[in-house]
């Protein structure tokens, strides 16, 4: 197994910081030092793995990345996250193919008491540009804009109806090369 | 032989991953108190080990750190959260507000605005708005997700029908985003307004309790109350007796035993940044200048 030098600390909290800001302030992207990864794992999904997988969080991956049999096997080597086959079992579900990203639904919701112990997805895209949404919430001192591409045709209803399921639901990352943004459950699609 | 054997910032990585993903999820539902694997740290609980413990999670080494206790950066509590820091992760620490990317606080919010450089770590005894009203976690739980808030609407009610007004004068109840009602911390109310619409992402870590909570930036956070009763931040009808501050939050400091008092600025950077600026006392003290240096 080809691991390269990575160091612990400093780079999963880079990592993490990224993150956190990008999901505190929806719509802006931060870069990431990506961790070097099989295809088609872009380097910043890697980054994100290895900074927030352990054995706690088993993952589901869709069938682009299932196809991929290099990283079920990096993913266990660098992290010892358990690989599920069911996506509302997953504490992270990794997206290759955005166009099949499967229902919202179909991640784990959390509960009405819980709604922590839920799905964080994070998707692949090719770049942060194509036709923008609108989105209010927390986070966002007036409104902002957020484009991605490829994303499912009807994206923006599947927003609205994750918002629908406040406060349970799913936390989205973007990840589009070396560059992440992410929207939580709680940012409202503005109706244009 | 005198090589650390921690982590940088003390926790063990697996720890800080744990802590991350709660803090992930309290930015996604503000107000919401995510449960968490409270460590035990080497400091007792009620100094600070919930703030410590996020603080030491989101830490890097480009990070400038500053720790106020009380609104001073000079007592006990920040003194030794600030040195903790500076021997685990070697991170600079600061007294400036405006210097800082991370600030620790145990019960004051910085006088000067923030900005969205920045991250506001609070120290949490009771993470439970509900908890004194109803013991059973199961109960404040379900009471949290119908939104059921009535108990504490009462509360204050019977504030105002013993007392005349809303006597509750710190830990004030907030409700974050027309959602989740939560415990801003032992605050004084002075402080509740400046939660709300904050440029800075604002995290709450409560070590016994293991919750994590959180107010991210551009948030409206309002405090309850009543059409007929409307929140009202209190400040003693004061100046500061240092800088002649007027908007600042005071401390009454009891400088003799015949009755002599003098308010002082809480916000001790935001005081010497004033009299650096060449605001002065109204009339001399120099007894009391003595004092407080």
């Amino acid at each position: 197994m080809n691991a390269p030098a990575y160091d612990m600390a400093f780079a999963s909290q880079a990592a993490f910081r990224a993150l956190m800001e990008c999901l505190s302030r929806p719509g802006e992207t931060r870069r990431l030092d990506g961790a070097g990864a099989p295809a088609p794992m872009a380097q910043a999904t890697a980054a994100l793995v290895r900074s927030l997988a352990d054995y706690e969080t088993p993952i589901w991956f869709d069938p682009a990345f299932a196809a991929a049999p290099a990283i079920a096997d990096w993913i266990r080597f660098h992290t010892g996250a358990p690989i599920v086959a069911t996506p509302d079992k997953a504490a992270f579900a990794l997206i290759a193919d955005a166009l099949a990203l499967p229902g919202f639904i179909q991640f784990a919701q959390g509960s009405e008491e819980y709604p922590d112990r839920s799905t964080t997805i994070i998707i692949q895209v090719e770049s942060f540009a194509g036709p923008a949404l609108t989105l209010q919430g927390p986070g966002i001192a007036t409104t902002c804009e957020f484009a991605a591409t490829p994303l499912p045709a009807d994206f923006a209803q599947r927003l609205r109806d994750n918002r629908e399921m406040y406060p349970r639901g799913v936390d989205l990352v973007f990840v589009a090369g070396d560059r992440i943004a992410a929207l939580p459950r709680s940012v409202r699609v503005v109706e244009n | 032989m005198t090589a650390p054997v921690y982590n940088f910032a003390y926790l063990d990585e697996q720890t800080k991953r744990m802590i991350r993903r709660a803090i992930l999820k309290a930015i996604a539902i503000p107000g919401y108190q995510v449960p968490f694997a409270s460590r035990e740290m080497p400091m007792p609980y009620g100094w600070g080990t919930g703030g410590v413990q996020v603080t030491a999670a989101i830490l890097g080494p480009q990070d400038v750190l500053k720790v106020i206790d009380q609104g001073s950066d000079d007592t006990t509590n920040a003194v030794s959260i600030r040195k903790f820091f500076t021997r685990t992760a070697g991170v600079r620490t600061t007294t400036a507000t405006l210097e800082a990317t991370v600030i620790q606080t145990r019960h004051r919010v910085p006088e000067t605005a923030l900005n969205e450089n920045q991250v506001l770590v609070y120290q949490v005894p009771i993470p439970e708005p509900l908890r004194f009203l109803e013991p059973r976690e199961t109960e404040t739980r379900r009471m949290h997700a119908l939104s059921e808030y009535g108990l504490m609407h009462v509360k204050l009610y019977e504030d105002i029908a013993r007392h005349g007004h809303i006597a509750t004068a710190y830990a004030y109840p907030v409700q974050v985003d027309s959602r989740y009602v939560m415990d801003p911390s032992p605050i004084p109310k002075f402080d509740n307004p400046k939660l709300s619409n904050c440029a800075a992402l604002q995290l709450f870590g409560a070590g016994r309790e293991k919750r994590i909570y959180a107010i991210p930036p551009y948030t409206r956070v309002t405090s309850l109350d009543f059409d007929d009763h409307p929140f009202e931040p209190y400040r003693h009808d004061a100046s500061c007796e240092l800088c002649n501050a007027t908007e600042s939050y005071l401390d009454e400091v009891i400088t003799d035993d015949e009755g002599h008092r003098m308010f002082v600025c809480s916000d001790t950077d935001f005081c010497e940044q004033r009299r650096a600026a060449g605001h002065g006392p109204v009339a001399a003290r120099p007894q009391a200048e003595a004092a407080h240096d």
